[in-house]
């Protein structure tokens, strides 16, 4: 009853389809320059009130 | 609470209960049942995956992790980010190519059965254990503070999850997370407008950061590269990635949330959505417990949070001084605030320094007495529960918040408490249906009709198992780190079976098989026999099966000759 495999499964070269980003690794690099950039500020966040 | 809560509580609660049962009553195909709607969108699965993570436990314990001992614990959200990425980019698309119902039917495919087995069983020990702690660690907080029978409030809950969760399946389960996520969001925000309402006059956001910074609230990261220390940056990136891999990677009740879907993108959209917005979420929960810590200096408030436990032992003189000294260190320590406030508005440097000094001391003081207040409850009854903090913001949600309000809030700890636990018991009863029932009777695997009536009858007994789980078991006292624990013990080598799967070709099912045992027994005695921060068993485990599976595989038979054939 599992089915099939999907061979029509669109690929990782597909567009992720979001304004902006042209590849899934743009994506994939927003959101790592987003954690870094919170890291940051969570830092400075320490360093202003501690 | 009063009718107007009551009001709101039931409309929510049993409401969006019973709009998921109905809307989903008619779902007759399994893949819908135990995958969801085909055409769910990426907000929808963003939704449902933050739903499955965000227990009640998160909305009880983590203010007052907050207030007792600060945002520190933000870091253990490092890792997933980094996680999240690795599991959209390698995780994600081969589950949806090979089009399985669970993670673990994938190491069928990729070693043999006695390995998918293993995978499914680590799965349902530590998440059936688990299923029990998710029920009681709220009813036991809400049953305490609002006075009602502890077996009453486990039994509504999970009769509640029971009924939409059998009836519609996975797509029930989406259904209801969004409307749950709906009342969370409404109830957090609704908490943390009243608590900067609450504040003294004049001090405001800033100057409450300012008080709670200056008496080590606020230190939100800390580089130490001390092992002994339990969060710390190393110990949320690395620690905090391998638990948030093997949770949104190989837990089915996560897997499960975004396997279906319209198509590959909207899943991965789903997860990206929880990767941009689970550590600012996670923050401001801690921020709201820290500012409620800097809102307690400035108002009453009992020597002990569980005011209940409190008052079952408080039967003589030694603890009527305690209130009475409490209440004078903490009127000390208002003043010392505010002299502290005054001094850091003067710009005379020395002045600041010296009253941040003897707020510091004041406030050191209060603690003390804190600690005194648990060590005589021990005196009094050895098996008394001192652990308070997880009463904290719902002592304030009682004593605070207006009518009707006070009800939106106690929803939040319910439609948290449900939503995670709809989603472990689809994830439990799919894979006891997939992965074991349809495993032991294969004639069976073509019929939908019987492969629905069987999915349906172990959800339903996975939610019996829970409930009875909750109202005979003892759990220890912090639940969030008793659950943590739990899934370090075990996700760290469920993790190290799927980075083999893979990442190492060349490993087959027997070397993996003896390697995550061998694995598994490592991590079990290093528990019992060594004090480290809990989250390093996640690396320890799946680093150690990862190179027992490499070892095995360097001295067993080549692959070919003994896994030919074995594929299930």
């Amino acid at each position: 009853m599992t089915p099939a495999p999907r061979p029509d499964e669109r690929s990782e070269a597909e567009p992720p389809d979001v304004p902006g980003f042209r590849t899934w690794r743009d994506v994939y690099l927003f959101v790592f320059g987003w954690f870094v950039l919170v890291v940051i500020l969570l830092t400075v966040f320490t360093g202003i009130f501690s | 609470m009063n009718v107007a809560d009551w009001v709101v509580l039931l409309g929510t609660i049993v409401g969006i209960a019973a709009y998921g049962s109905w809307r989903t009553r008619q779902v007759r195909s399994l893949n819908t049942y135990l995958r969801g709607n085909a055409a769910t969108g990426w907000g929808t699965i963003g939704l449902s995956v933050m739903a499955t993570q965000a227990s009640a436990i998160t909305f009880l314990s983590i203010p007052g992790q907050g207030f007792e001992s600060g945002i520190g614990f933000v870091q253990n959200y490092f890792g997933l980010p980094l996680a999240l990425i690795i599991v959209c980019a390698v995780f994600l698309p081969m589950y949806r190519r090979l089009n399985v119902y669970t993670a673990y039917e994938f190491l069928g495919q990729r070693f043999d059965k006695k390995t998918r087995l293993l995978g499914a069983g680590l799965f349902l020990l530590q998440r059936g254990l688990a299923a029990g702690v998710t029920i009681y660690a709220p009813a036991i907080i809400i049953s305490t503070v609002l006075g009602w029978p502890l077996e009453f409030v486990i039994v509504f809950t999970g009769l509640l999850v029971i009924v939409y969760t059998v009836t519609g399946g996975s797509e029930a389960v989406a259904l209801t997370h969004k409307w749950q996520m709906a009342v969370i969001s409404a109830g957090m925000l609704t908490a943390m407008v009243v608590l900067l309402l609450r504040l003294p006059d004049g001090l405001g956001f800033t100057g409450a950061a300012h008080v709670a910074g200056a008496l080590g609230k606020l230190q939100a990261v800390d580089f130490s590269l001390d092992p002994s220390r339990r969060y710390t940056v190393w110990t949320g990136v690395f620690g905090g990635l391998f638990l948030s891999l093997s949770y949104f990677g190989t837990d089915q009740s996560q897997v499960q949330r975004y396997i279906g879907g319209a198509s590959l993108r909207e899943g991965r959209l789903g997860l990206m959505f929880n990767a941009v917005l689970k550590i600012p979420m996670q923050f401001v929960i801690l921020l709201l417990g820290a500012l409620l810590f800097v809102f307690y200096q400035f108002a009453p408030h009992p020597v002990f949070f569980n005011q209940a436990e409190w008052r079952r032992h408080a039967q003589d003189g030694r603890f009527r001084a305690i209130e009475a000294q409490h209440a004078s260190a903490v009127a000390q320590s208002e003043s010392a605030i505010r002299l502290w406030l005054q001094a850091r508005a003067s710009d005379d440097a020395a002045r600041e320094a010296s009253a941040r000094v003897a707020m510091v001391a004041a406030s050191h003081r209060t603690r003390e007495i804190r600690a005194e207040a648990k060590a005589v409850l021990v005196a009094a009854d050895p098996r008394a529960k001192t652990t308070d903090s997880d009463y904290v913001f719902i002592t304030f949600i009682l004593t605070q918040l207006p009518h009707g309000a006070v009800g939106l809030l106690v929803a939040v700890m319910f439609a948290a408490a449900l939503s995670s636990k709809a989603s472990e018991l689809a994830a439990l009863g799919t894979t006891t249906t997939i992965d074991f029932w349809r495993h032991f009777r294969p004639l069976a695997a073509g019929d939908e009709a019987r492969n629905m009536r069987a999915a349906r009858r172990f959800t339903a007994l996975w939610g019996v198992f829970a409930v009875a789980f909750a109202l005979f078991a003892g759990f220890a006292e912090n639940l969030i780190e008793a659950i943590n624990i739990l899934g370090s013990i075990f996700y760290g080598v469920l993790l190290g079976l799927f980075v083999v799967a893979f990442f190492l070709r060349r490993v087959g099912g027997s070397a993996v098989f003896f390697a995550a045992v061998t694995a598994q027994t490592l991590v079990i005695v290093m528990y019992f026999s060594l004090d480290i921060g809990y989250l390093w068993y996640n690396l320890i485990g799946c680093a150690a099966c990862i190179a027992f599976s490499v070892a095995l595989q360097a001295v067993l038979p080549p692959r070919a000759r003994i896994d030919e054939g074995r594929a299930g």
